[in-house]
Parts: structure tokens; C-alpha cells; sequence
């Protein structure tokens, strides 16, 4: 575990915090441009969460990603230019352009994949799980989820199933306060959702998902109870979406106050606090954009996937 | 094509449960590969509703034959979990019926996965299921839902009929790539049959021809074959009429060439499935005769089907609603002497 007050830690933390930041609004670029087709689900103002959690993993755990996966993946280890590639739907993608931005698996960083369906990757993170403990290994499964799918019949079926195997699994519910355009507290009437766990007998804790150094911390004391056997571990790491559910969505019903309050706890701009080395940031940022800048380019450069190879992998 | 269950196959055989069969196959493939594992409700302690998983807690412990509680959803989906991550998990559903449940995490995960992920990893998951009517179990417990998994592209769907064929097809399944839907017949597991002493892997997409004859097809799968060739011999001794009974086995992949080439000898089909009709596998079998043997049908392809009625209670309407012998005698007649 690293400590917080190691500058060359912090620094990571925001490479990966503004990678997913800028790379979220290139893709909302490319959107605009007609270069994405589908569905955009930005990540932006949640950046915290993925990066703090992935941090405090070891090379062979699974995650486990969702709908608004992009920062998940990045955070995992993923590349720009393939993930670009992918979102392109090219054939260099991590999918070979199969699978575009709601589908984005990478099983070489133990990425099990994004899902288009909400909640339905929990179970999936307790079948790797299982799959794990099975087989004797050391490693935990972190499952990203969402205050959304809190209310899916998925989430308290796999919690329990978790539980009663006492499997190495991190549930992280990214409170990002909508589901879809629902708030919180129309969706639930307990919305400190952490209390979801503890009825399943899961020791379960809410955080401040904005500050990467809180999440940082508590996913790696997780991970470290995980690993000792104690069995599974809710986080509630409360967060806010900073746009709409997707990129064709303006937000409307987003309160304007609630926004704001949001803003002025970006999850950079408390890193950079963290950080207390601007120039050091403006480096990062400057090498960051550079990068994206080439996988913009990789992507566009990269050839289409082929039909008639396509139809003879996949028809049956 | 080669056929790796005819019934002269020169291995000593000896006759076995249809249950006991596939129970021999869970065994032999749980001590063969150490990533198999079986999961589901009441396989483990109890051995399962029809005794398929019974002994596989005693032989290879709790961590490989796992009681679940009832939560079919997320049973299915942890076992695709486990699949993508280097185990071959076979979980067990109660009854097709609950597959409904499992619907988000078959159709939407399993049978995606490959394609999502570019070919990078697939699910070799097996989802046994039983399904048909029984003894009077009702609306909700009664269904052959082999349609809505025959309609969805990633998922291979095997139906036996005999002790051979589960036994066979079981071991495939286990050790195929992809996600297998293994609908098992709730009438057929006390069902009795040869099955070979030797390990017998009968591949999928190859039809096994339960009884050959010149003048009519006939094709069904799972409960419906014993019931045809019931019919099948009332036909030759009452009405003269020589009917090739042919069992797909497996309805993805199925075995077109098997069908064809009876079709083009015999130049009569009449197809018989316990599910209802409407939007059912036996039409779209009945649509690929006629695109690809038009020229040589001599008549109508007939379809024996469940009415498009949920399956009653009372006996009387309950058998009602499936086809019986007679029905299928009826159909055959019907089509030769069009």
C-alpha cells in the first residue's frame, strides 16, 4: 500500500484521474463529430472512484465494469488508442469494434468487461469470484455498480450469494445520485445506500467518492480483508454525475445548486489540493493530451473490421 | 457422416435411467477436468429433483457441488462469471420454466460474451434445465420453452431423447466453448436404455436416425420421439406406411443434411414438437425443407404441435393440449396420401 503523502503516488493518481477526464471529453468531441455512433455514458465527476479503487489492486484481480465504463477501463490499465479504436468501432479495437463503448472487456488487465445492462455484472463478480476461490488463488473481484442498480432484484440476489460464500468480492456502488434521470431519493427510501449490504450480513461503508485518497485508502484496506478471508465488502462511495446520462442528454433535471456543489469538489481539483505541485499537474496534463492527441489519430487510422470475416467467426 | 451412437456400435453396453446416464456423465467429467464444477438448487446435499447430481458432494466436495439458494438470476450469472474466468460451471434450473428468471443473463451475457468481446473469451457454460409436461404440474411447471433459445444467436441448444443420447451429448456440452442449453424431459428420466460401457462423446449437430423407412420423415426430438415411434410402428403394422423417424438431438446446431437427404428419399415431412406451434422450431424446420427440398415434396409439410394454450391442470385437458400417437398416426396419413 502506497501512503498518501508520497508525491510520486499522488502524481499517478492524477495522470489517471485526468486521463479519464480528458479522454471523456475527447469522446464527447468525436460524438459530436459523428466519429461514435450509440450510446456515451461519460464518467465525468467519477473519476475518483475508478481510480482510487484500481490502485489499490494487484495485477491479478477482475473487475468487473458497467454501462459508464470507459474510466473503469482506463484505470485498469487499458490504452487509448485501443480503447478509441474500439469506440470507433474499428478493428483494432479491444473488441475488434465488436463491442463499442458499453462493452469494453480486456481479460489480459482482468477487465471481465462493461455491461449494457444495469446490475447485471454482479453476479458475474461473484461467479469470478466463486471461479477464484474454487481454484485456491489470490486475488478479489471488484464489481463496479451504481446507485441504479441498487434496485435491481441482481444486487441483493449476488450480495447474498457473496455473502454466504464469504467470497473475496469488492462491491463498489458508485452513488452518482441518478438513475438514468431518477434521483436517489425517489428511487429509495434509504439513500445511504452502504445500508443495503449490512442486511445481508456484508460489512458495508460509505465514503466520499470524489477524493481519490479516500477511495484509495478504504479499497485497499478492503482488498487486504478480502485476501485474509473475511468475506465480501460493500462501498458506498457517494459521487456526483457531472452531465447527463448520456451524451444526447442535457441534464435538465439535474438541480442547478446541486451541481454546483458538485463542481467545487471535482475529484481534481481535490487532488491537486492533495498534490499541492501545479506545475507537476500541468505536466501531466500536457503529456496526457499529447497521448490521446496519437490514439485520435490511431483511431482514425485503423482499419474498418471486415464483413465476410465477421459473418464466418459469428454465424451459426 | 459418421453417427457415433448407432445402436450396433461393437462396445459392450448396458442399460441405465435416462437420469442415471447423465449422472455417469457429471462423474466421469468432474474427475476428468477440475474445472468443472456443478451449481444450482438442491444438486448437492439433496442430489437434485430427479437425482441427476446425486453422489457428486460425496465425490468431489462442497467447493464442486454447490446448493445455492433461491436466487436463479444470479445463479446463471455467477456462472457465467465463473466461465469467463477459467472454470466450466453446469448449473442446474429447477425447471425451464424458472429459466425465465435467467433470461437477462442468458440471452443478454452468455450468449453475447463472445461477440462482445471480440472473440477474446467465451462461456463454456452448461444450463441444464428439464422442461415438458409431467404429471399434472400445471401451468407453471409444465412449458417446453425450447423456442425462445433456439431464436437466440450464441447459444447451442441439445434436447435428448434416450439414455445414449443424454449421456453423449452431456459430455459434449460440458467440453464445448460456448454456452449449451441441455433441455432434459421430466418424463423421460426414468426412461430406460442401452448405453455403452466405453466413453462415447457424441458431437453436436449430427441427427441419429431412431428408425429408418422409405415413405414418410418424421421429425421429433426429446419426449416426442418415443411417442413417434410408437406411432411409427402402429403406421407399418395398421396402415402399410414405412416411417424414417429422425432425432436433430441437437436443434443448434442442427443436422440439415440428415433432414434433407430423408426428405428427398421419403418426399413426405411431418414434424412433431410438444411445444406450441406458433413461432416454434418445427416451423422454421418445415422453412428450411421447403427452401431447400421444395422440388421433391410430394405434399405439405405437416406439423404435430401443442396448442397455443398455457398447459392445464386436469389430465384430460392437459394431454389435450400436446400431441398424442394418434394425432401424430393422423398427420403421417395426412401427408402421404395427400
Amino acid at each position: 500500500m502506497q501512503t498518501s503523502n508520497d508525491a510520486d503516488f499522488l502524481a499517478s493518481l492524477y495522470h489517471t484521474l485526468y486521463s479519464i477526464r480528458r479522454f471523456e471529453q475527447t469522446c464527447i468531441s468525436l460524438y459530436r463529430l459523428g466519429h461514435i455512433r450509440g450510446y456515451l455514458h461519460p464518467y465525468l465527476g467519477e473519476e475518483a472512484i475508478a481510480t482510487g479503487v484500481c490502485a489499490a489492486l494487484g495485477e491479478d484481480d477482475y473487475i468487473v465494469s458497467t454501462h459508464r465504463g470507459h474510466g473503469h477501463c482506463l484505470a485498469r490499465g487499458a490504452g487509448f488508442d485501443r480503447m478509441l479504436a474500439e469506440i470507433t468501432g474499428k478493428a483494432t479495437g479491444y473488441c475488434g469494434g465488436l463491442g463499442g463503448s458499453m462493452h469494453i472487456a480486456d481479460p489480459d488487465t482482468g477487465n471481465l468487461g462493461a455491461n449494457g445492462i444495469v446490475g447485471a455484472g454482479i453476479p458475474i463478480g461473484v461467479g469470478a469470484a466463486l471461479g477464484t476461490t474454487i481454484r485456491g488463488e489470490d486475488r478479489v473481484c471488484v464489481v463496479f455498480s451504481s446507485d441504479g442498480a441498487a434496485n435491481h432484484g441482481t444486487f441483493g440476489e449476488a450480495l447474498n450469494l457473496a455473502a454466504i460464500w464469504n467470497l473475496p468480492l469488492l462491491l463498489v456502488v458508485e452513488n452518482n445520485q441518478f438513475a438514468v434521470s431518477t434521483p436517489v431519493h425517489k428511487a429509495s427510501r434509504v439513500v445511504d445506500l452502504f445500508h443495503r449490504g449490512q442486511g445481508y450480513g456484508v460489512e458495508s461503508l460509505t465514503i466520499d467518492g470524489n477524493d481519490v485518497l479516500e477511495v484509495y485508502e478504504c479499497a485497499a484496506d478492503a482488498r487486504r480483508r478480502l485476501l485474509a478471508g473475511e468475506g465480501p465488502i460493500l462501498i458506498e462511495a457517494k459521487t456526483y454525475r457531472q452531465a447527463g446520462h448520456h451524451v444526447n442528454d442535457p441534464g435538465a433535471y439535474m438541480p442547478q445548486n446541486q451541481v454546483e456543489h458538485y463542481k467545487a469538489r471535482d475529484p481534481l481539483t481535490l487532488c491537486r489540493q492533495h498534490l499541492a505541485d501545479d506545475e507537476r499537474a500541468d505536466a501531466i496534463e500536457t503529456e496526457v493530451d499529447a497521448e490521446i492527441e496519437a490514439a485520435v489519430d490511431f483511431a482514425h487510422g485503423s482499419p474498418e473490421p471486415a464483413v465476410d470475416e465477421f459473418l464466418h467467426e459469428y454465424e451459426a | 457422416m459418421t453417427n457415433t451412437a448407432k445402436p450396433n456400435s461393437p462396445s459392450a453396453s448396458r442399460t441405465l435411467l435416462l437420469r442415471d446416464g447423465l449422472n455417469e456423465a457429471l462423474h466421469q467429467e468432474m474427475a476428468r477436468d477440475e474445472r468443472v464444477f456443478c451449481i444450482g438448487v438442491g444438486i448437492a446435499e439433496r442430489g437434485g429433483s430427479y437425482k441427476v447430481t446425486d453422489g457428486l458432494l460425496a465425490e468431489f466436495g462442497p467447493q464442486r457441488c454447490i446448493d445455492t439458494p433461491i436466487a436463479e438470476a444470479s445463479i446463471v450469472g455467477a456462472a457465467v462469471g465463473a466461465a469467463i474466468t477459467g472454470m466450466r460451471p453446469v448449473v442446474e434450473v429447477l425447471f425451464v420454466d424458472f429459466t425465465l428468471l435467467t433470461m437477462d443473463q442468458v440471452v443478454n451475457q452468455a450468449a453475447k460474451y463472445r461477440l462482445m468481446s471480440g472473440g477474446a473469451r467465451s462461456v463454456p457454460m452448461v444450463l441444464r434445465t428439464q422442461g415438458g409436461v409431467g404429471d399434472g404440474v400445471a401451468a407453471q411447471h409444465s412449458q417446453s420453452l425450447e423456442g425462445l433459445f433456439y431464436h437466440i444467436p450464441g447459444l447451442k441448444l441439445v434436447m435428448p431423447s434416450t439414455p445414449r443420447d443424454a449421456r453423449g451429448l452431456l459430455l459434449s456440452a460440458i467440453r464445448d466453448d460456448d454456452p449449451v442449453i441441455f433441455l432434459e424431459h421430466k418424463a423421460l428420466y426414468m426412461t430406460e436404455g442401452p448405453v455403452p460401457v466405453d466413453e462415447e462423446v457424441i458431437p453436436f449437430g449430427v441427427a441419429d436416425i431412431k428408425r429408418s423407412g422409405r415413405d414418410c420423415t418424421l421429425i421429433a426430438w426429446s419426449n416426442m420421439i418415443p411417442r413417434s415411434l410408437t406411432a411409427a410402428e402402429e403406421l407399418a403394422s395398421a396402415h402399410g406406411i414405412d416411417v424414417e423417424v429422425i432425432d436433430p438431438r441437437t436443434l443448434v446446431p442442427l443436422d440439415r443434411q440428415t433432414i434433407l437427404e430423408s426428405v428427398c428419399r421419403t418426399e413426405h415431412v411431418v414434424i412433431v414438437q410438444e411445444a406450441v406451434r406458433r413461432g416454434g422450431v418445427a416451423a422454421d424446420i418445415a422453412s428450411i425443407i421447403q427452401a431447400d427440398a421444395f422440388d421433391y415434396l410430394d405434399a405439405p409439410v405437416e406439423i404435430v404441435a401443442g396448442r397455443n394454450i398455457p398447459i392445464p391442470y386436469n389430465r384430460t385437458l392437459e394431454q389435450a393440449c400436446i400431441p398424442q400417437t394418434a394425432d401424430i398416426v393422423a398427420a403421417v396419413r395426412r401427408a402421404v396420401y395427400a
